[in-house]
């Protein structure tokens, strides 16, 4: 069976969905030679009209995007580095986002915004290495983040699919992941709905995008004596909230591992809504950058904002502690 | 539909129209009928007039926060303008956009934008998905002289020139942005910044809807027949104050006889006195009698109810967490 990379299913997801749908278009810097390869071979399979190399015009093409999407087609826009999203921030937060709502549900603005490479890359410093997936859960826009190729193909197809905004976030730590699969089982993977990676009793880890791989890596250590259940929300907006109520009736216990800042993170959000609606019986737990972090350039000041595995081992060992 | 606004009894009524929305809109607000206060175009008529005059039915417009008459003269329902100003359920926007946003797709209007310049590139993106799909459809983007500093808006121009994209670029020059004058925010010209990106550009007298219809139909044949994008800017004049609360803190940035000269090239007078006398007031007559009862149909229409307050958040009906509701 074909050992499918995480890039290859990206590029794949955007070459079927073009394959079916002729509304579906990409547009970005240098898409048209894929330097971040999610658009390999695109411009060749379908032309210049559906594969546009843009000018470095985030501002535009992205606003531009949102009026080729009210008029009839589905474009996804690659960025090429995830900072890249604060220049448009407007553009989606403020004008796609807001569309439907603004007029009374007359238009939809079915735009995919891929970000191949967020997070830290590894000495990229501080303009390189965000992961703001957190900002785009709170204004609402639809937001996921894949951990493995078949779910990058899978929420990617779904994300083109969907009549609203999606931003799909591609953390750098997963693009070069591998995983044996059947090409006939790649399938659309609805928004909303978690996957839990390992079944456990003691102790749910919610892992967000390439740190769902630390998780089970944690899960297999403590194995012998400490059973964790790793659960993986895929997007987190929406967010599969009855997914973890679920994992947290079995095991009673939070800890929560994300790669953004801590204050206003996506890991507080899950905190906060375990502690108000769900069963607990110990005091949840969250690794993250720290607040408000900027990733310094040297690998050592970067690596030491990233949640690690040790941090992630010592808080599921407390927490179980704590029970 | 789009009123047949092309000759000159339609190019009047027209002005006449927007006149007598923004007059009664006005009077709302100040009664606290409308919310949330208005930016009226009182003055400007002859750039909405004009330039939608030259445009079909299913061609399109974006707006700015400035944007009744665009949306009056692209043919939005009066009575559903007035509705959705005063916030019920039987505006065009359902009450959810108001006065900013006001949108129309059923006569082409992708809605106003109240982020200074935004519109731009959606009008282009618009402008780009129609050619593509093998249509000789057009947009209009407007925007004001405000608009020429924002950087999206000069990447847009770019694009638009690069691509050859059947979009009229219409700078509405007011002489304002707010307070501030283009002669002391604006370096070069309007005008001058289109042609930086090989934009065919020419500047209009704003005043006459005549003059305005002219211009907009050479620039819409050329980006119907493949020529690319124009701008237009109209040379224009504000009547009245930026927004609605200007009157509460009265910032002083004209004088009353910049004001009164202003209003002396009035596009209602411009253009009645080119129809008969009895013409034009059969048509006050009859635009009157029509914002009356818009004015009565938007006050009789049902104001929203609160639990519907995240309907259409998102267009596959996705349901938001509750949150404070
Ligand atoms: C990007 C942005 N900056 C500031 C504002 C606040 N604002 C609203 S209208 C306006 C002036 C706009 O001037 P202009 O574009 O000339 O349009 P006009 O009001 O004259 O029609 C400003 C600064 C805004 N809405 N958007």
């Amino acid at each position: 069976m074909p050992n499918l990379s995480y890039l290859k299913a990206l590029n794949r997801a955007i070459g079927d969905e073009m394959e079916r749908d002729a509304a579906v278009c990409v547009l970005g810097e240098d898409v048209g030679v894929a330097v971040s390869y999610a658009t390999a071979g695109l411009l060749r399979r379908f032309g210049r009209d559906r594969v546009l190399d843009t000018p470095i015009s985030e501002q535009a093409f992205t606003g531009f995007a949102t009026g080729a999407a009210m008029a009839g087609m589905r474009p996804l826009v690659e960025f090429q580095i995830p900072a890249l999203l604060f220049l448009v921030f407007e553009q989606i937060a403020n004008q796609a986002h807001k569309f439907s709502l603004m007029t009374g549900g007359q238009t939809r603005v079915p735009v995919t915004y891929l970000l191949p490479g967020s997070g830290s890359r590894d000495s990229w410093a501080g303009q390189h290495s965000d992961h703001p997936y957190s900002l785009f859960a709170h204004v609402g826009v639809k937001t996921v983040v894949p951990a493995t190729a078949t779910d990058a193909y899978g929420l990617l197809v779904t994300a083109i699919r969907d009549d609203d905004p999606v931003v799909v976030f591609a953390p750098s730590g997963a693009l070069g992941l591998r995983e044996v699969v059947d090409f006939a089982d790649l399938a659309p993977v609805p928004l909303g709905v978690g996957r839990v990676h390992r079944a456990g009793a003691d102790v749910t880890v919610v892992a967000v995008g390439h740190l769902v791989h630390d998780a089970l890596a944690v899960a297999e250590d403590l194995a012998g004596s400490i059973s964790v259940e790793v659960f993986d929300p895929r997007s987190l907006y929406p967010f599969d909230w009855q997914g973890l109520a679920a994992s947290l009736e079995r095991t009673g216990r939070l800890v929560v591992v994300d790669d953004s800042n801590r204050s206003c993170g996506i890991g507080a959000e899950i905190l906060a809504t375990a502690a108000e609606e769900m069963r607990l019986i110990a005091p949840p737990r969250r690794i993250t950058r720290p607040d408000g972090a900027v990733l310094p350039f040297a690998r050592e000041l970067d690596l030491a904002c990233q949640p690690t595995r040790a941090q992630l081992r010592a808080a599921v060992e407390k927490t179980v502690g704590a029970g | 539909m789009a009123e047949p606004a092309a000759d000159p009894v339609g190019l009047y009524r027209t002005v006449s129209l927007i006149r007598g929305f923004e007059q009664r809109a006005v009077a709302l607000v100040r009664t606290g009928v409308i919310r949330g206060g208005i930016h009226p175009c009182t003055g400007q008529e002859a750039v909405a007039a004009g330039t939608c005059a030259a445009l079909r039915p299913d061609d399109v417009i974006t707006s700015t926060h400035r944007g009744h008459g665009h949306v009056l003269a692209k043919g939005a329902d009066p009575a559903r303008m007035m509705a959705e100003l005063a916030g019920r359920t039987t505006g065009l926007n359902r009450g959810r956009g108001g006065s900013m946003h006001a949108a129309d797709f059923g006569v082409g209007i992708l809605g106003a934008d109240a982020i200074v310049g935004a519109a731009v590139p959606i009008a282009t993106g618009a402008a780009w998905a129609f050619r593509r799909a093998g249509s000789d459809r057009v947009a209009v983007a407007y925007f004001g002289d405000g608009a020429v500093s924002q950087g999206v808006v000069l990447e847009t121009f770019n694009l638009a020139a690069l691509w050859r994209v059947p979009v009229v670029l219409v700078c509405e020059n007011n002489g304002f942005a707010t307070s501030m004058r283009p002669a002391d925010t604006m370096a070069g010209s309007v005008v001058g910044r289109a042609a930086a990106f090989g934009i065919p550009a020419s500047t209009v007298d704003g005043m006459d809807p005549q003059a305005v219809l002219d211009a907009t139909a050479e620039a819409v044949a050329r980006a119907r027949s493949g020529g690319g994008p124009s701008l237009l800017e109209c040379a224009t004049y504000r009547f009245d104050a930026h927004h609605t609360w200007e009157h509460t803190a009265r910032p002083r940035y004209r004088t009353d006889e910049e004001v009164a000269e202003g209003k002396a090239r009035d596009p209602l007078e411009i253009q009645g006195a080119r129809i008969p006398a009895a013409t034009r007031a059969a048509i006050d007559a009859e635009t009157g009698a029509r914002l009356d009862e818009a004015v009565r149909f938007a006050l009789a229409g049902p104001h929203p109810d609160p639990a519907t307050a995240l309907d259409h958040l998102y267009a596959t009906g996705m349901r938001a967490r509750a949150g404070a509701l």
